[in-house]
């Protein structure tokens, strides 16, 4: 073992791994990240808890993951290459090891121009970092916890013992380029995946034969990227403005027919979107896990967590295996 | 070249309007070119301080003046004197002109007319794109002639975020993705499998984060240094 972490065990027992997402609030109150985590226990074998996700200011990954901790639920801290150069990047995983954190994912994160995609303020004029790049933080952490070295070679008197994560947008542009993507990322050291949202099975299917043809699926733990749908308008943004989703019309017609059979009752649409997104997503994670080299699902019911409980149940998913 | 665009004229006159004697002062090479601080501008500029001291009920004298270059003494040594009978020079050129005057001319403040952007090319009349961010350590042999430093918004060295959208980065739709680029130079070059290689976390240190920059051609200043000692030696004679 790596880190011992839950969700490295329950990868390694060769069970199908889930893991969900908490979102930290903007708020100096940690109340909600310990509701939200109540709502995940039992239902994922680890939690990713995001970093300033959207590029706007929330409670730290870190901080929010220890509360997670506290709950009961293992959280999958996230690191963005956005915030933070190198110094910072191995004091904070140097602390969060300290506080019992064993997980990390590694990502670029969302350009500080994002601003939640415009709804929020946020802060454009901040200034990017990007000391280092995804796959650098990859072996940043592989180092650390392997070599008990700093990356500029100072020796650590104890390592870091991190389950190491990594990013994947399978239906990314440049789309032939994307295994090869995949493969830096691992040859970097990246003991699980998780992918984008997947809609387009089989597109994605395409993509997941070019990385087993790698053999990539033997050296990393690929969960597939599940975004729960909870109503058409959200399927049609996220095919048309979300990079390196596509959203097959067939399933933005189930979501707008679900809408319609309400008529003008905004509640009814609203529940019986719901329920057809419910729906869409026990298809979709069914599909995921069926397809060859996929070890796992990443739920993310975005600010929605009390449908993670119905989905991993009907899936068939629960009880998570103890292991 | 170097690119930068013209200050908005309501922040220049902020700068400007406590002096009495303003000279505009053009550098005609970059930043001519791009059609910021050249002769041409350095003139606008003065014609609407005039305009706007005398609306504003100011007494302001304005000139302007140029030479090809700001970045080397003997381009300026020529105005030096007439920039010292002033109270302010307005400096058109790039950032880099005004500092260097701002160390040559004597307790006489010299003041930006306009913002320094980048290092650019023109690939159309009116137009100037970011091509090259100074960095240090060139990696374009390993990149298809297509910077990631400056042309990518993340400055991601091994290959594109998730944020690529049909060839376009996050950031906007008319921002192109540096490594969509990459990627398909590499292929139309037939050296896509370089990219297949990881890139290390890189020493920043060459780059404006170890400082500030010198660099110094020793072998030129030893003929530089030579041939002042020949001169001295030959007028001692």
């Amino acid at each position: 073992m790596k880190s011992e972490s839950n969700l490295e065990k329950v990868i390694a027992s060769g069970n199908p791994a889930v893991t969900a997402e908490l979102g930290p609030p903007m708020s100096a109150n940690g109340h909600e990240v310990r509701e939200k985590a109540k709502l995940l226990k039992g239902f994922c074998d680890a939690a990713n808890i995001t970093d300033c996700q959207t590029a706007v200011v929330r409670i730290s990954s870190i901080a929010a993951a220890y509360m997670a901790l506290q709950e009961g639920v293992e959280p999958v801290m996230q690191m963005t290459c956005r915030d933070r150069n190198r110094i910072a990047m191995q004091a904070d995983l140097l602390g969060a090891a300290a506080l019992g954190l064993k997980n990390c994912l590694c990502l670029a994160g969302d350009h500080q121009n994002f601003s939640a995609a415009g709804r929020l303020k946020g802060h454009p004029g901040a200034k990017n970092v990007y000391d280092v790049d995804t796959c650098q933080l990859v072996g940043i952490l592989k180092k650390m916890r392997d070599e008990g070295l700093q990356e500029g070679g100072d020796k650590l008197e104890e390592a870091p013992k991190f389950f190491i994560g990594a990013s994947w947008t399978p239906m990314g542009d440049p789309i032939d380029f994307r295994p090869v993507n995949l493969m830096k990322k691992v040859n970097s050291g990246a003991d699980f995946i998780q992918t984008q949202g997947i809609y387009d099975i089989e597109g994605f299917r395409a993509q997941m034969e070019k990385a087993r043809n790698l053999g990539l699926h033997e050296r990393t733990a690929i969960l597939g990227g599940i975004i729960v749908p909870r109503s058409g308008m959200m399927l049609k943004y996220m095919d048309s403005s979300v990079a390196g989703v596509s959203v097959p019309k067939a399933l933005i017609d189930r979501m707008m027919k679900a809408k319609e059979a309400a008529g003008d009752d905004k509640k009814k649409a609203k529940a019986l979107q719901e329920a057809e997104g419910i729906k869409i997503t026990i298809e979709l994670i069914h599909q995921v896990l069926e397809t060859p080299g996929v070890k796992g699902v990443h739920i993310q019911a975005i600010e929605w967590e009390s449908a993670i409980e119905g989905i991993v149940k009907e899936a068939g998913l629960y009880p998570r295996p103890s292991v | 070249m170097i690119v930068g665009s013209q200050k908005p004229i309501d922040e220049i006159w902020d700068m400007v309007k406590e002096f009495k004697r303003v000279i505009v002062f053009g550098c005609n090479t970059c930043v001519a070119i791009c059609h910021a601080g050249g002769s041409k501008e350095a003139e606008t500029i003065a014609s609407m301080l005039k305009m706007r001291s005398s609306n504003e009920g100011v007494d302001m004298d304005v000139s302007s003046t140029s030479v090809m270059r700001h970045c080397e003494p003997e381009y300026f040594d020529e105005v030096i004197d007439e920039l010292r009978s002033y109270d302010l020079v307005l400096s058109t050129a790039c950032g880099v002109g005004v500092n260097f005057l701002s160390e040559r001319i004597g307790n006489i403040p010299v003041y930006p007319g306009i913002n320094t952007s980048f290092f650019g090319a023109v690939p159309e009349a009116g137009v100037f794109e970011e091509l090259c961010a100074g960095c240090g350590d060139c990696i374009l042999h390993m990149t298809g002639g297509i910077c990631p430093v400056a042309r990518c918004s993340k400055t991601l060295m091994n290959g594109p975020c998730g944020g690529t959208n049909e060839g376009k980065c996050e950031i906007g739709k008319d921002v192109d993705c540096a490594w969509y680029l990459i990627v398909q130079r590499m292929k139309d070059l037939g050296t896509i499998e370089k990219l297949s290689e990881v890139i290390p976390p890189r020493s920043w240190s060459t780059s404006r984060d170890g400082g500030p920059r010198r660099v110094s051609v020793e072998h030129i200043r030893e003929y530089e240094e030579s041939a002042e000692q020949k001169t001295e030696a030959g007028g001692s004679k």
